[in-house]
């Protein structure tokens, strides 16, 4: 009791300073949950993409964002007769821009897409779909921000396109996409007998080796992944990941130096009283866990401080109609976890140096000071 | 050597202090040259002194506070500076009362007083029992809960002098107890020190300017320029 007290009555003797290393954690980590979340979950919406309602996803070998990935419209066709094969889509994306939103995700599929097949249908029919040159599907959101319906028309990008029907899905960026038949994609984005990937389900999951050898065999420019495989392996799922938490672990960096300083000051500060504590039997492990739990108890209130901040400013971005479809900002246990604990090692971090210096004040000398 | 005047029975050595030299600033300083000490149980002994003599500094090394450049202190038998010694000496052999009271401005003077009880993990129901033993035989039983900025100087060292028994030492190093109080306080503090030493049975060193307060104990040490010079 007395211990806590101890802790508790320096952070209360000098709150501004408490304050402002309590502050620069919780922004710190709510910049962090913000930044991780964020694209966390655009990666995590990128790869469902990839992965609906199939195990296999097959792209031009050695490129490093799929919309550059060219893959023949004749490997699908052929991969599509493999008997261990249930089916093999074929993908086209595209991004474009309309006058109202800078970015609109375009699918290129067909019609047996299971984009289409496991969607909600909200407005007009599935069997609809590729009729027409000029029909799309749009997500509920691109619907929403569009502001269209079925039988409305639309410009996207250069090209005029007919509303034919309004799905709901899942996912944040197909539900925010644009879908149209894969000729019309093709001739659209001038990638004519080509898509992006193919995305496969097999007849029995055991046979993915021998697909990938299949794959591989007939298509020595093609590489085949499974879905788990390819989120883990893709650079750029690999750069945005690193980048968040590269981003992030800087904002921790410098909430820890300003946990570092407070502690610093806060040791400069009371030497007389460390030196008192030594004269009455305090160890140097007492005194350390003095200082330790000075830093742990600011980095806690910080994380938890930063973590209502972090949530709010998540589901506030959650609620900006512009972003919608593009932001998943779903909160991952894990990360907060991750996040939590990156800033109790940034507390026990900063501390470290003013606790050795705490350990090697000399009662003798510290009792002199005035 | 100074040799404790005892009576017939053979009094226990707790402090015994052979040939210590200590200076400082790479030894352009010699502050104690060649001291020869030896404190028995439950003695009150004065070192007196001019300023710079090295009163303090000979009870710094006594307690553990200090290292000696040269030779050897012994506490209660075993020879300290060695591993954890200090440390143990600190926790349940030595108690020190300073000049300043040393206590710790934010906290109640039951707080502090059970700071030493928290360094040897003694149990709250145990330390609560000494500390209200201790604060009713120096009149602070009212004050417990009061903060150290609202007690007076004499109230404060007899605080300070709480918390130095709280873990039953059977040494208590004073330096200058009631060198900050005025005449009337001091004699009321150094009457209760003596009383609570001879109590207890705890060897009392003390280090002093006041003549006065030195004669009240049962041994008189000289010191001066680093030497112990006479016994009175």
């Amino acid at each position: 009791m007395i211990f806590l007290k101890l802790i508790l009555t320096n952070l209360l003797r000098h709150r501004i300073r408490s304050l402002i290393s309590i502050a620069g954690i919780a922004f710190s980590v709510a910049a962090m949950l913000t930044i991780v979340t964020v694209l966390q979950g655009a990666v995590a919406m990128f790869s469902g993409i990839l992965s609906s309602d199939s195990q296999i996803i097959v792209f031009e070998r050695n490129v490093s964002d799929l919309f550059f990935s060219s893959v023949p419209s004749e490997a699908a066709k052929t991969i599509a007769s493999w008997s261990i094969v249930q089916h093999a889509d074929p993908v086209l994306f595209g991004i474009v821009s309309s006058s109202d939103h800078p970015i609109i995700t375009c699918f290129g599929i067909t019609k047996n897409d299971a984009r289409l097949r496991k969607a909600t249908w909200m407005q007009g029919d599935r069997k609809d779909f590729g009729h027409q040159e000029n029909d799309v599907v749009l997500g509920q959101r691109a619907a929403e921000f569009m502001n269209a319906s079925v039988g409305n028309t639309v410009q996207i990008g250069h090209g005029a396109f007919h509303v034919i029907g309004v799905i709901k899905t899942a996912n944040g960026f197909e539900d925010g996409g644009v879908f149209m038949p894969l000729t019309s994609a093709q001739t659209f984005f001038h990638k004519e007998g080509s898509s992006s990937v193919i995305t496969i389900k097999l007849q029995r999951k055991e046979d993915v080796p021998e697909l990938k050898s299949m794959v591989h065999r007939s298509f020595p420019n093609l590489v085949a992944l499974e879905d788990e495989e390819f989120t883990r392996s893709y650079s750029q799922f690999k750069i945005l990941k690193a980048t968040a938490w590269a981003v992030g672990g800087c904002g921790l960096l410098l909430g820890g130096l300003g946990v570092a300083n407070t502690m610093i000051m806060s040791v400069f500060t009371r030497i007389r009283e460390i030196a008192i504590l030594r004269v009455n039997g305090f160890s140097n492990g007492q005194i350390a866990a003095m200082i330790f739990g000075e830093s742990s108890l600011v980095s806690v209130l910080g994380a938890v401080v930063g973590l209502v901040i972090g949530i709010t400013f998540l589901i506030i971005l959650g609620h900006i109609p512009a972003l919608h479809g593009y932001v998943d900002t779903s909160i991952q246990p894990l990360v907060v976890a991750t996040v939590i604990v990156l800033a109790m090692l940034t507390g026990v971090a900063g501390a470290l140096y003013p606790a050795i210096y705490a350990m090697r004040v000399r009662a003798v000398e510290a009792l002199r000071f005035e | 050597m100074i040799i404790p005047n005892t009576s017939t029975s053979v009094p226990r050595v707790v402090l015994r202090a052979d040939d210590i030299w200590k200076g400082y600033d790479d030894g352009a300083i010699t502050v104690l040259r060649g001291v020869d000490f030896l404190g028995v149980e439950g003695e009150s002994v004065a070192l007196c002194g001019p300023s710079g003599c090295g009163k303090s500094t000979l009870l710094h090394l006594l307690g553990g506070l200090d290292e000696a450049d040269r030779g050897r202190i012994e506490v209660n038998g075993r020879p300290i500076n060695k591993g954890k010694r200090p440390l143990a000496l600190l926790r349940h052999e030595v108690g020190f009362v300073f000049q300043l009271h040393n206590l710790i401005p934010d906290l109640t003077l039951e707080e502090n007083c059970l700071i030493p009880t928290v360094a040897a993990g003694t149990s709250r129901a145990m330390a609560m029992e000494r500390l209200h033993d201790l604060a009713n035989r120096t009149g602070l039983s009212h004050r417990l809960g009061s903060k150290i900025q609202k007690l007076s100087g004499g109230e404060r060292q007899r605080t300070a002098l709480c918390r130095a028994l709280m873990n039953r030492p059977r040494i208590l190093l004073a330096d200058e107890p009631t060198g900050s109080l005025d005449e009337r306080t001091s004699a009321t503090v150094f009457d209760l020190l003596l009383e609570i030493v001879a109590n207890e049975g705890v060897t009392l060193v003390m280090a002093t300017h006041d003549r006065g307060l030195a004669d009240r104990c049962e041994r008189l040490i000289e010191m001066r320029d680093g030497r112990i010079h006479e016994r009175l």
